[in-house]
C-alpha cells in the first residue's frame, strides 16, 4: 500500500530545518516509545503531527522540548547538532517553546506571575507591570477580547482561558528569541471561535517566518492549519507529505494498520440472554452499554473519553434505570495510585479482593492465603521464587499479572479493566489474553477499556467512545481498526 | 467572577478578622491592656513565634513541613546564650552552619525524594541533642545586644508590634513581591511547570530550607533576648504552634498558597488566645484545650469559605 510509505524527497526548504531530529529512539522499559523517527520542520511552515493513542507523538515532543533524552538519535537546531546535553534550557536558548497537553500553569499564581516564571529575565523593580503587560498583549494579539486580567489567580479562571493564557505566554517573547513553537492538543479545551482565533495566530507566526509543530486529534484542523502532516504510529512516522495530498479518509487510513483483518473466526454471539451489565454510559449517548454472561466487552476511543467514567458507574452499580448484576472487581491501570499495596507482599496483595474466602474464624489464614497465590502464580506465572517477597521485587509486568490475579481470583462476576496492560511487555500480555477468554468461556464478564488494537480484536463487542459518548457499537463482525479510528475522530472535524 | 474573588478575599481576611475579635475580647476583659505596657506585655512573646512561623511558612511553600523547627529554634537559642555572647565569631559559625545543614536538609529531601516529615522527625532529634551537648543545664546569658534590642522601648509604638510589622514586610516583599519569590512560590504550585520553564527545582528546595534556617536562628535569638537564658528544651513546642500559626495565618499544606502577612498574624492570634484565656480565668490545665477548640473554629470557618469558593 502506498500509503506506508514515507515521502522521503527532501522538503523543499532552502535553509536548513528550524529544528530536525534524525533516528531519534526512546525506551522506557520494555516499551519502545519512539523507535528511530526522523523529522525536519522547515523555516516558515506549520507541521502537523497526527497519530492514535500512544503513536509516541507526546514522547517525540518531550524529546524536542528538552524533557526526556533521547537514547539514540540526534536533534539539530538551523542546522546546527545540538544533541549533546540537549536539555529545557539549551531549547529555550534557542527559541524552542512548548504548550503541553496538561497544564503547565502554576495555580497559586496569577496571570503576570506565571508570565515570569517563563522568563527568567523579568526582573528589577517593575516586574509584576512589565510581565503583565507582556501577557497582555499577546494576548489581546492572539484572543482579541479574552478578558482575561493579568492579575487574575490562574486558579479562579475556566479552563478555556488556563490554555489560552499557556498559548500566549508560549509566544511571548524577551530575552531569547522564539523561533518554533510546539503545540500539543492546544485546542482540546477552547470552543471554536477562540480556536479559530489561534489557528489564525499560527498562521501570521508562520508566515512572518517561525515554525510550528501542530499535534492534534482534530483531524480537520490539521489539514487546515498545516503545510506538511507527519503521521505516526507505534513509534515511526508511516507517511509524511504535503498536507493537500492528505484528506481525513487518508490520514484515518495511514493511522491504522492495513492489515487488520487477521481477525480470529467470531465465536457465536453471546447475546442471547438479558445483559449481566446494562448502563447509560455518559450523557447523551444513544446507545446503552450493555455486557452479557461470558462476554469481553471492549470500551475503545481515544484516551480520556469518558471510558474510565463509564467502568467507574458499573463498579458502583450504576445510577436509575442502570443494570449490574454480580460483584464486580476493578483492575487499575495506574498501578502505582489505583492498584497495588507497594509496602505488602505477593501474597497479600494478592488475597486483599478475597479476604471472606481466606477466613479461619475471625482471622485471615496464613495457610489459606500461601495456597491462593501458590495456586495463582502457577495459573498466571507470576515469576517470582516465593509469594511473601515483596510486590516491588517483581517487574512491573509481573506486578501488573498479581493485580490480576487478584481480580480473578476473587468471586467477581464482572471484572472492570482500566486500561491494565498499559507498558506490559507482549509476552504477559499474550498470557494473560489467554486466560482472560478461559475465565469468559467460564461464565465471566469483562469490560476492558483499552487504548490498543490488538486487544480489541480480543473483544467479543466494542463501544466507541468519544466525548463522553458512544458514538459506535461494534459487534465483532463489523470490528476492524478503521471503524474504530473513524468513529474516535469527530467527523466535522 | 467575582463570586470566588470574593471568597478570596474573606479568607485572606479572615486571619486579621480573628485577630481583631480576640483583640476586641481581651481588651472587654481586662481593659488595662489597653496600654504601651500592656500590649508591650502580651505581645512581648509574639515575636519569636512569629519568626517560627515564617520559617515553617517558608517550608509549607514548597510542599514540606518542617517537624523540627521548635528543636532547631532551642539550639539556636542555647548557641545564642552561649557562644554568641562568650565567642562571637564561633557562635556565628554554628548559626552559619545550622542554615547550612538546613540547605543540606533541603537538597537530601528533593533529590532522594524522601517525605520531609520523617527527615525533619529524625533531625529534630539531632537538633535536641546538639543543644543539651551545647547547654547541658538551663543557664547562659543573652548577649546584651540582643537583650537590648529585645526589650528596648521605642516612643508610642511597643517594639514587639514594629517589630511583628517588619517581619512580615521583609517576609511579604521576599516572597509575594519579588521575582524569585513567583518562581518559589510556583514551584509549590505546579513543580513541573516550574522545572519545564528551566529552573532548577533543587535549587529552590535549598533556597527555601535555607531561608527557613535563616529565620529560625533569629527565633532562637529574639527568645533568648526575651528570656535572658535557655534551656535545650525552651522552644520544642514551637513545632506546633508554628504549623497551626501558618495555617491559621490562610496557607495550606500543598501547594504553595501561602500568606507571610497571615502567618504572623496567625502566631499573634496563638500568642493572645493564651493570654486570652488567663484572663477568663480558666484552669491552666484546659488551656492547651481552649487553644485548640480556638484553632477548630477558625478553621472550621475558613473550610465554609473554601467551600463556598469551590461552589461559586
Amino acid at each position: 500500500m502506498s500509503l506506508q510509505e514515507v515521502d522521503s524527497g527532501p522538503a523543499p526548504a532552502l535553509a536548513p530545518a528550524a529544528v530536525s531530529l534524525a533516528g531519534v529512539e526512546k525506551r522506557f522499559g520494555a516499551v519502545t516509545a519512539l523507535a528511530g523517527v526522523s523529522l525536519a520542520v522547515p523555516k516558515g511552515a506549520c507541521v502537523g503531527l497526527v497519530g492514535h493513542n500512544g503513536a509516541g507523538k507526546s514522547t517525540l515532543m518531550n524529546v524536542l522540548a528538552g524533557t526526556l533524552a533521547p537514547d539514540t538519535g540526534s536533534v539539530a537546531i538551523t542546522g546546527r547538532d545540538v544533541t549533546a546535553g540537549y536539555a529545557i534550557a539549551t531549547a529555550r536558548e534557542n527559541g524552542v517553546r512548548c504548550i503541553f497537553q496538561e497544564g503547565s500553569l502554576c495555580p497559586n499564581l496569577t496571570v503576570a506571575e506565571n508570565a515570569r516564571i517563563e522568563h527568567p529575565s523579568l526582573t528589577g523593580f517593575s516586574w509584576r507591570t512589565d510581565a503583565g503587560r507582556l501577557i497582555r498583549q499577546k494576548l489581546d494579539e492572539i484572543f482579541p477580547g479574552h478578558g482575561i486580567r493579568p492579575g487574575a489567580m490562574v486558579a479562579d479562571l475556566s479552563i478555556a482561558r488556563r490554555q489560552m493564557v499557556e498559548i500566549a505566554r508560549a509566544f511571548t517573547v524577551t530575552a531569547s528569541p522564539v523561533d518554533v513553537v510546539i503545540l500539543d492538543e492546544p485546542t482540546s479545551s477552547l470552543d471554536q471561535t477562540i480556536a479559530e482565533q489561534l489557528l489564525a495566530h499560527i498562521r501570521r507566526f508562520v508566515e512572518a517566518g517561525g515554525s510550528a509543530i501542530f499535534i492534534s486529534h482534530l483531524l480537520g484542523e490539521v489539514l487546515e492549519i498545516s503545510d506538511r502532516v507527519v503521521v505516526m504510529r507505534d513509534g515511526k512516522v508511516v507517511a509524511e507529505r504535503p498536507a493537500r495530498d492528505f484528506d481525513r479518509d487518508g490520514l484515518v487510513a495511514a493511522m491504522g494498520s492495513v492489515a487488520a483483518a487477521a481477525s480470529a473466526a467470531p465465536a457465536a454471539s453471546r447475546r442471547t440472554a438479558a445483559p449481566r451489565v446494562d448502563i447509560d454510559a455518559g450523557r447523551g449517548s444513544t446507545v446503552r452499554l450493555t455486557a452479557h454472561t461470558g462476554e469481553i466487552v471492549g470500551l475503545a476511543g481515544l484516551a480520556g473519553h469518558g471510558q474510565t467514567d463509564a467502568l467507574l458507574t458499573v463498579f458502583d452499580g450504576g445510577g436509575a434505570g442502570d443494570r449490574v448484576e454480580g460483584a464486580v472487581a476493578f483492575i487499575a491501570g495506574d498501578r502505582q495510585t489505583d492498584g497495588a499495596f507497594p509496602l505488602w507482599s505477593i501474597a497479600e496483595n494478592l488475597g486483599i479482593s478475597s479476604l471472606g474466602a481466606l477466613r479461619r474464624g475471625r482471622l485471615i489464614s496464613t495457610a489459606a492465603e500461601d495456597a491462593l497465590a501458590a495456586r495463582w502464580r502457577e495459573r498466571i506465572g507470576i515469576r517470582t521464587p516465593d509469594v511473601w517477597n515483596p510486590l516491588l521485587s517483581l517487574s512491573g509486568g509481573n506486578q501488573q499479572k498479581v493485580l490480576f490475579a487478584r481480580a480473578l481470583a476473587s468471586d467477581a462476576d464482572i471484572i472492570l479493566m482500566d486500561d491494565p496492560m498499559r507498558g506490559v511487555d507482549v509476552g504477559t500480555k499474550q498470557e494473560v489474553y489467554k486466560i482472560l477468554r478461559e475465565e469468559a468461556d467460564k461464565g465471566r464478564t469483562f469490560l476492558w477499556y483499552t487504548t490498543e488494537m490488538d486487544e480489541l480484536l480480543i473483544c467479543d463487542h466494542v463501544y466507541v467512545f468519544r466525548d463522553r459518548m458512544i458514538v459506535a457499537d461494534l459487534a465483532r463482525a463489523d470490528l476492524t481498526e478503521e471503524a474504530v479510528i473513524q468513529a474516535s475522530f469527530r467527523h466535522d472535524a | 467572577m467575582t463570586g470566588p474573588a470574593f471568597a478570596r478575599l474573606l479568607r485572606g481576611a479572615l486571619p486579621a478578622l480573628s485577630l481583631a475579635l480576640l483583640l476586641g475580647a481581651i481588651f472587654y476583659l481586662q481593659p488595662r491592656t489597653m496600654s504601651y505596657f500592656g500590649l508591650n506585655l502580651l505581645l512581648n512573646l509574639a515575636v519569636p513565634i512569629a519568626l517560627a512561623t515564617v520559617a515553617q511558612m517558608l517550608i509549607l511553600t514548597v510542599n514540606d513541613l518542617d517537624l523540627s523547627i521548635g528543636s532547631y529554634v532551642s539550639l539556636t537559642a542555647c548557641i545564642a546564650a552561649t557562644w554568641l555572647r562568650d565567642t562571637p565569631l564561633l557562635g556565628l559559625l554554628a548559626l552559619g552552619g545550622g542554615v547550612l545543614a538546613y540547605g543540606a536538609l533541603g537538597a537530601l529531601i528533593h533529590l532522594r525524594n524522601l517525605p520531609s516529615i520523617v527527615v525533619t522527625l529524625g533531625m529534630s532529634f539531632v537538633w535536641l541533642g546538639l543543644a543539651i551537648l551545647v547547654l547541658p543545664t538551663p543557664g547562659g546569658k543573652a548577649p546584651d545586644i540582643v537583650r537590648a534590642l529585645m526589650t528596648w522601648k521605642p516612643p508610642y509604638v511597643p517594639f514587639p508590634i514594629i517589630a511583628c510589622v517588619v517581619i512580615a514586610a521583609l517576609a511579604h516583599v521576599a516572597l509575594m513581591r519579588s521575582p524569585y519569590g513567583a518562581v518559589l512560590r510556583g514551584a509549590g504550585g505546579n513543580p513541573r511547570a516550574v522545572a519545564r520553564a528551566g529552573w532548577s527545582l533543587l535549587r529552590v528546595k535549598v533556597t527555601m530550607y535555607m531561608a527557613a534556617g535563616f529565620v529560625g536562628a533569629l527565633a532562637g535569638i529574639a527568645l533568648v533576648g526575651l528570656t535572658t537564658s535557655a534551656d535545650a528544651n525552651i522552644a520544642l513546642r514551637y513545632t506546633l504552634l508554628s504549623i497551626a500559626g501558618a495555617i491559621l495565618g490562610g496557607s495550606e499544606f500543598v501547594g504553595g498558597r501561602v500568606s507571610p502577612i497571615g502567618a504572623v498574624i496567625g502566631a499573634i492570634t496563638l500568642t493572645l488566645a493564651a493570654s486570652f484565656l488567663s484572663f477568663l480565668r480558666l484552669n491552666p490545665d484546659f488551656q492547651i484545650g481552649a487553644q485548640g477548640a480556638i484553632l477548630i473554629l477558625v478553621l472550621a470557618l475558613r473550610a465554609l469559605i473554601g467551600r463556598a469558593e469551590k461552589d461559586r
